[in-house]
């Protein structure tokens, strides 16, 4: 472990000149900040983070990027001195306005946090208490901070929330995931605080409503000169809202500097690998995923934290940790010994070739009239709909628009619709217990969250062997070649057989859930959001083999998800639909890019992008 | 998840006095150094050397039959928890996999019998068809059934609902075998704890009807009777009430405190099916150490 050193280059903590309507001193200041976990009986105890140094002027975004387990949760924490069970402090200040947060005692933190520093969580809905009135709520902070309730009302204007009386009389289920984030950002905003941490606060919120949150946001901090430190995994958002960003990898800052350079011209290779594997709407890239996971705390290895997984790496990466090496004048800075050199590498994508249209004279899935209510609230509506033999389609839709449910009457797990679905020239039955074995066996069906799709209590190989043992009756040794079989072809070793699914990452399961759809050899493959709950990198990956598997063995996949960029880089045809109907469909380069449809046009307008170098 | 939970200091603790109270029960009848029904010393003699606890209500020795009247309230006991918690947990497993009127019928049947005293349930069904051992198991059993019901469908309830059983669903696999392969797996730490808390009433239920007379009838030794029998020789000789008393509370606080610690041990192993934030493992593992 390196100590903390001393010999980190000036420009990381002071990396503002750029900021140009400054006075010098930044609201917050971080310094070598060090977070180490609890010491444990027989082990030393690893950092969690370190060598943490960044500043944000008033007034200014500055973006905290990075996947899951890279210490941004800490970080952003530990801004309001808090730590984690399990965590302590190691080291290093968090300055607000010169007063170091970490040094203050408890009770003196108590007075900072929510009126100084406010913190906008990740789930609205669990922030707020559900059998309060949100106003009850709302009033009570507002006491609570010594904020005057009389400005209750314009707080929650300017929060973009313009007629308040209905939402203060509703209790916080009664509201939707938007009005709820905003109420959150009114109770954030509401005692004028010098800082706004906001952890991923439109992570579950659609395109449309993230963008008037993020606009929100952006509005509130301009107007009020709070400084505002956004975190998220989600490179776009970031691109969309921060002025500045740093990028997290195992626990290092490991870039950092103007928002508009790092995503014109990364200087790290892992932000590069990041840029490759966020799909985007303007053009069909090639999505790249990275090879490999992060290294857990304690387990990481010697020299550069990213070098085994690097691209860029020579021998020289394995002796020593990387310092920040400045490429700008600017102040943009990379800990990459190569980054002036990756920094002038142009172009942080490829241009897919475009994806060979298969011939779809003969339809395998063919949906039309397909309509579902709920008790006399209609969810579908008259829905047509075609997949030809190894196409792609994908169907898009915001949540609630009721593409989960078409999905569910597809494989028969939602069976009181009407309408008809033809498979392979015959109607399927509603419900999957009418429904022959050979139709079960040749759609399958993969689901959104890989957290719950597996049987904690199996091995991999008992839950990629349940259907197989379901449909074919194999002998010991063919059916244990069947499953090692569809663990290779998922990219996974055979030997994965024997270990439960707790011990897997994120990507490992959506693989195994995978396999268990494939190990059947289906002519259909449903996946239902299958890459929303994995980070960027992991979703590049399991597109690029949901693709490789396409091409393999001439699947047709019906793709549902609300990720319009993705659409570009997985499907042939795509499907837009709005509160339960269709409004339009077509090949993918023409809806995207000559949108027929008002909700479509919409939909692509508020996708957050970012302009690549 | 049983290992463990041994391995705690709560588990081995609960685990060791409750396995004395067992043992005591269990080999007691081959050490007893009398017969328990033979006249040792007399009525509420104090504790001699003949008589290490003394004499109990008619001069048998206490300590004899301390040791005898464990092991038929302790089979008792594990069997009515065993048929109790067996038919809970299949009502409630049933109930809420299949919904619908089958949970209708089956749980507003579970409330009928929820509306009955646990004790007075028992006492009914035995006042009315006679102390018989069978029918005291069955009571307690049925006494126990739609507690455990109630537990297991609201735990079956959430993991019906998660992804792996639909992808079993969406197979055309039949419903009895997702319950066996998907549901009744996830269920072991509720069932585990289920099971605890159940003997433990069990126990008490079964001592209490052994006390009012109900179970094994004089002469035999048991130590619900023991307690009923030397109450009125408290004074004169209090080991009569004592030993039975002392032995019932440890197996009972045993019981309790090994299946706490399951029961936490179980926290562990069954809810990992959120997202694994290595930090929040840190946490956990940072707090257990």
């Amino acid at each position: 472990m390196t100590a903390p050193s001393e010999d980190i280059p000036v420009a990381a903590a002071d990396a503002s000149p750029a900021a140009p309507h400054t006075d010098g001193t930044p609201r917050l200041a971080v310094e070598n900040l060090r977070i180490l976990t609890a010491p444990r009986r027989g082990r030393p105890d690893a950092d969690v983070v370190d060598e943490i140094s960044f500043t944000v002027q008033p007034g200014r975004v500055l973006g905290l990027v990075g996947e899951s387990g890279s210490g941004k949760t800490t970080v952003a924490l530990a801004l309001l001195g808090y730590f984690k069970r399990g965590l302590r402090p190691g080291g290093g200040k968090v300055l607000l306005d010169g007063q170091d947060i970490l040094a203050l005692p408890e009770h003196e933190l108590a007075k900072i946090r929510g009126r100084a520093i406010a913190y906008v969580p990740q789930d609205p809905a669990s922030a707020l208490n559900p059998v309060l009135k949100v106003g009850t709520q709302l009033r009570e902070v507002f006491t609570v901070h010594g904020a005057d309730p009389a400005t209750l009302n314009d707080v929650l204007a300017e929060a973009g929330l313009e007629d308040p009386a209905p939402i203060l009389a509703a209790y916080p289920h009664q509201l939707s995931g938007g009005q709820q984030q905003r109420v959150g950002l009114a109770m954030a905003f509401a005692c004028r605080p010098r800082l706004i941490v906001l952890d991923e606060p439109t992570t579950g919120l659609d395109v449309t409503t993230q963008r008037r949150v993020l606009d929100t946001v952006r509005g509130l901090c301009r107007s009020y000169q709070v400084a505002a430190v956004y975190i998220s995994h989600d490179l776009a958002v970031v691109a969309e809202i921060a002025d500045e960003v740093a990028v997290l990898y195992a626990g290092r800052l490991i870039e950092l500097g103007q928002a508009r350079e790092v995503f014109a011209s990364p200087a790290h290779p892992y932000t590069r690998g990041l840029m490759r594997a966020v799909p985007v709407l303007e053009s069909t890239y090639e999505l790249h995923g990275m090879t490999g996971s992060p290294p857990r705390p304690g387990s990481r290895p010697p020299g550069c934290f990213f070098q085994p997984r690097c691209e860029f790496a020579v021998a020289q990466c394995e002796l020593r940790q990387p310092d920040l090496v400045t490429v700008s004048a600017t102040g943009h800075a990379a800990r990459c010994i190569r980054a002036a050199e990756v920094t002038a590498l142009s172009g942080t994508a490829i241009l897919a070739a475009g994806r060979a249209q298969p011939p779809s004279d003969e339809p395998v899935l063919s949906i039309s009239g397909v309509s579902v209510s709920y008790s006399d609230k209609p969810v579908l509506r008259d829905v047509n709909l075609v997949v030809g033999a190894r196409q792609s389609v994908a169907i898009v839709g915001t949540s609630g628009s009721g593409k989960t449910t078409l999905a569910r009457c597809v494989v028969g797990l939602h069976k009181d619709w009407t309408g008809t679905i033809t498979f392979a020239g015959h109607a399927l039955a509603p419900g999957v217990r009418r429904r022959s074995q050979d139709q079960l066996r040749r759609i399958q069906f993969v689901s959104q969250n890989p957290y719950s799709s597996l049987n904690p209590r199996h091995t991999v190989g008992q839950i990629v062997g349940a259907p197989l043992a379901h449909f074919s009756k194999l002998s010991g040794r063919e059916h244990q070649q069947r499953i090692d079989d569809a663990l290779t072809s998922v990219a996974l070793r055979a030997s994965f057989a024997a270990r439960y699914p707790d011990e897997l990452s994120g990507g490992e399961r959506q693989r195994v859930a995978l396999a268990r759809a494939l190990v059947v050899n289906p002519d259909l493959l449903v996946c239902d959001e299958v890459t929303s709950a994995l980070d960027v990198s992991v979703q590049a990956a399991i597109v690029e083999l949901l693709l490789r598997l396409q091409a393999e063995r001439g699947l047709a996949l019906l793709f549902i998800t609300h990720n319009l960029p993705l659409v570009r880089s997985i499907a042939d045809d795509v499907t837009v639909i709005s509160a339960g109907q269709v409004c339009e469909r077509g090949p993918v380069t023409q809806v995207l890019s000559e949108p027929s449809h008002a909700y479509t046009r919409q939909l692509l307008t508020d996708v957050p992008a970012f302009e690549r170098g | 998840m049983l290992g463990r939970a041994v391995r705690t200091p709560r588990g081995a603790v609960g685990l060791a006095i409750a396995g004395c109270v067992v043992l005591v029960a269990a080999i007691g009848p081959a050490v007893a150094p009398y017969s328990s029904t033979e006249f040792v010393t007399k009525p509420f003699a104090r504790a001699s050397a003949i008589a290490l606890l003394g004499g109990d209500t008619l001069g048998r020795d206490v300590l004899s039959r301390t040791l005898d009247g464990g092991w038929e309230l302790l089979l008792m006991a594990a069997a009515a928890t065993a048929l109790g918690v067996a038919a809970g947990a299949l009502i409630g497993v049933v109930a809420a996999y299949f919904g619908g009127w089958t949970d209708n019928v089956l749980m507003r049947s579970v409330d009928v019998i929820l509306a009955f005293p646990q004790l007075v349930f028992a006492l009914l069904l035995v006042s009315i068809l006679g102390p018989k051992i069978w029918l005291i198991v069955l009571a307690v059993a049925i006494s126990h059934a739609p507690q455990v019901a109630r537990v297991t469908r609201a735990a079956s309830l959430d993991i019906t609902e998660r992804d792996f059983v639909k992808a079993m669903q969406i197979l055309g696999i039949p419903g009895r075998r997702i319950i066996r392969r998907d549901v009744l797996p996830n269920l072991t730490s509720v069932l585990m704890v289920e099971i605890g808390l159940r003997l433990t009433y069990s126990i008490l239920v079964i001592a209490g009807l052994s006390f009012l007379g109900f179970g094994l009838q004089p002469p035999a030794a048991s130590w619900g009777l023991m307690i009923n029998e030397n109450r009125v020789g408290l004074i004169a000789n209090p080991w009569g009430v004592l030993m039975p008393a002392i032995l019932i509370a440890l197996l009972t606080i045993g019981v309790n405190t090994f299946t706490d610690s399951v029961a936490r041990a179980s926290l562990g192993v069954g809810g990992r099916s959120t997202e694994p934030d290595p930090l929040v493992g840190l946490a956990v593992e940072g707090a257990s150490a």
